[in-house]
């Protein structure tokens, strides 16, 4: 075996970025979009702990597709301050630590998180050799419709095997893939 | 089955046997007929090798300065062949260290991303849509992968079926190694079976020894565009393989003894695959090897494969 080395190389978690905001559907005078932090509405609105669907909701948020389970919106969003989170027992959390909100949950999933079975990474299986950068929760799931959706299927292979498909032409689906570093 | 020891390049206990050698040992047990019909791939290429591909040593007979050589030349026939500039490297096994792999049938979705992401780094041949895995829908409740359906192409996941990518899985007495009668293929120390494509007589019968159609044949010489080709290559790995020559899964051989993840992990949207050193009892994969009911395909065969499958219980 080799001996243990002083140093590893960090696993990053990618993080959520910034305080959370909804797009406004607006671009400003350089063409980028318009984004409004929650709070601006939210501040002044009083919640509703009735609602938990997009569409029962007059203003706002109402094409929200929601599908995760029978949670309402404030099971998750802090009412008192709706640039954070809360976790079960009211604690505030960021919106960056999201996992530690899902994890309440899905504790087995978090498990498997823990020692890499769950969730997609990219780098090093060897930390002396360099490091690794790994999903958090909500890079694969919507937090608000977690069910991994169907996707279409890339190309099926070709060969002698495989009897070929004449009347599917190559996708060439792969060129919108970043290049191999 | 194992091969003959016969020393085919004149140095004692190398190991290694000479093509002609063996040539002439496959026809006379298979008799004249079949002798020429599988020699008949090497006639008709060998147009297409050079002298010196020709002569060139088996693998683990070349000297280091042999070998710089040969990697030299075949970059330089990269760039003839297919105009793109490449780096072949020989990255070597790690002391200390078995790959092991494993993948969570719970979570995999059936995307082939992972077909795709070994397609693109391994340098396959683009018309053929070649890659070393095989997605396969199978029935919910059925474990056969001969039931499977590598050529779905509706919305996945299907509602009443699962995902069951299988690619080289890596056996620790791998049959299609006992069989090449040129030892052409073998087991590297950290347990990846490799092929030296240029010592490859392409008689395939590694592809039929293989059980779980891990190999793959290049019918033709592989067509790829220039821009596409992934200059970041191994002898051993990833390198366009020429026409004639046998393939497989290397569990990325050129990134993985770099540390790095394999190209198909890396690719997994779901995280349905762990990759690590069996040895380390602190790795993933030994994690998952003793905390989820894992199994492996084919078992009742006894070739003890690298590759582990479980779900979530
Ligand atoms: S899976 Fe097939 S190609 Fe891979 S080692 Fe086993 S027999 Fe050989
Ligand atoms: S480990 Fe590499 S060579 Fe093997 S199937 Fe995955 S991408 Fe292909």
């Amino acid at each position: 075996m080799r001996s243990e080395p002083a140093v590893l190389h960090p696993v990053l978690i990618r993080e959520p970025d910034g305080t959370p905001a909804v797009n406004s559907g607006m671009v400003d005078a350089q063409g980028k979009a318009v984004e409004i932090a929650c709070v601006t509405c939210h501040a002044t609105s009083t919640p509703n702990p009735q609602i938990n669907r997009g569409d029962q909701l007059l203003k706002f948020h109402q094409g929200l597709h929601y599908a995760h389970g029978g949670l309402s919106c404030l099971s998750c969003h802090n009412a008192s301050d709706y640039s954070s989170l809360h976790l079960a027992d009211n604690r505030r959390i960021e919106f960056k630590d999201v996992m530690q909100l899902c994890g309440q949950c899905h504790g087995h999933q978090l498990e498997s998180y823990k020692h890499g079975a769950h969730g997609g990474m990219n780098g090093h299986w060897d930390l002396t050799r360099g490091p690794r950068t790994r999903n958090t929760c909500t890079n694969c799931h919507d937090p608000h419709a977690p069910k991994f959706p169907l996707v279409q299927p890339i190309f099926p292979p070709r060969d002698r095997i495989s009897v070929p498909l004449p009347e599917h032409p190559v996708q060439k689906t792969h060129e919108l893939l970043p290049k191999n570093p | 089955m194992s091969s003959s020891s016969t020393s085919g390049c004149g140095k004692e206990d190398c190991g290694c046997v000479s093509r002609r050698t063996v040539m002439k040992g496959v026809g006379a047990t298979l008799g004249a007929a079949a002798f020429a019909r599988a020699i008949a791939p090497l006639t008709e290429w060998v147009d297409t090798l050079s002298v010196d591909e020709f002569l060139q040593r088996h693998y683990k007979e070349l000297s280091l300065v042999d070998l710089k050589v040969v990697l030299r030349r075949l970059e330089k026939e990269t760039k003839e062949q297919y105009g793109a500039d490449v780096t072949i490297s020989d990255t070597k096994p790690q002391e200390g260290v078995k790959f092991g792999y494993a993948l969570n049938l719970s979570v995999c979705n059936g995307c082939r991303k992972c077909a795709e992401a070994c397609h693109l780094e391994n340098n396959h041949d683009r018309p053929s849509n070649q890659s070393y895995i095989r997605v396969f829908e199978m029935q919910k409740g059925s474990m056969d992968m001969e039931q499977g359906n590598a050529h779905y192409d509706k919305p996945v996941p299907q509602p009443d079926k699962f995902y069951m990518p299988v690619q080289c899985q890596q056996c620790e007495h791998p049959p299609c190694v006992d069989v090449c009668p040129v030892e052409a293929t073998w087991k590297e120390p950290d347990g990846i079976v490799v092929v030296d494509y240029n010592w490859c007589i392409g008689c395939r019968y590694c592809e039929a020894a293989c059980p779980y159609h891990a190999r793959r044949f290049n019918w033709t010489k592989p067509v790829i565009p220039k821009e596409e080709i992934n200059p970041n290559q191994g002898y051993l790995s990833n390198r366009i393989r020429p026409q004639g020559t046998m393939e497989k899964c290397t569990f990325c051989l050129h990134r993985t003894r770099n540390g790095r993840l394999p190209a198909c992990l890396e690719a997994c949207p779901t995280g349905a695959r762990v990759f690590g050193n069996l040895l380390d009892p602190q790795s993933e994969i030994r994690w998952v090897l003793e905390h989820k009911r894992v199994f492996i395909l084919k078992e009742d065969l006894g070739l003890k494969p690298q590759f582990f499958y479980f779900f979530d219980s």
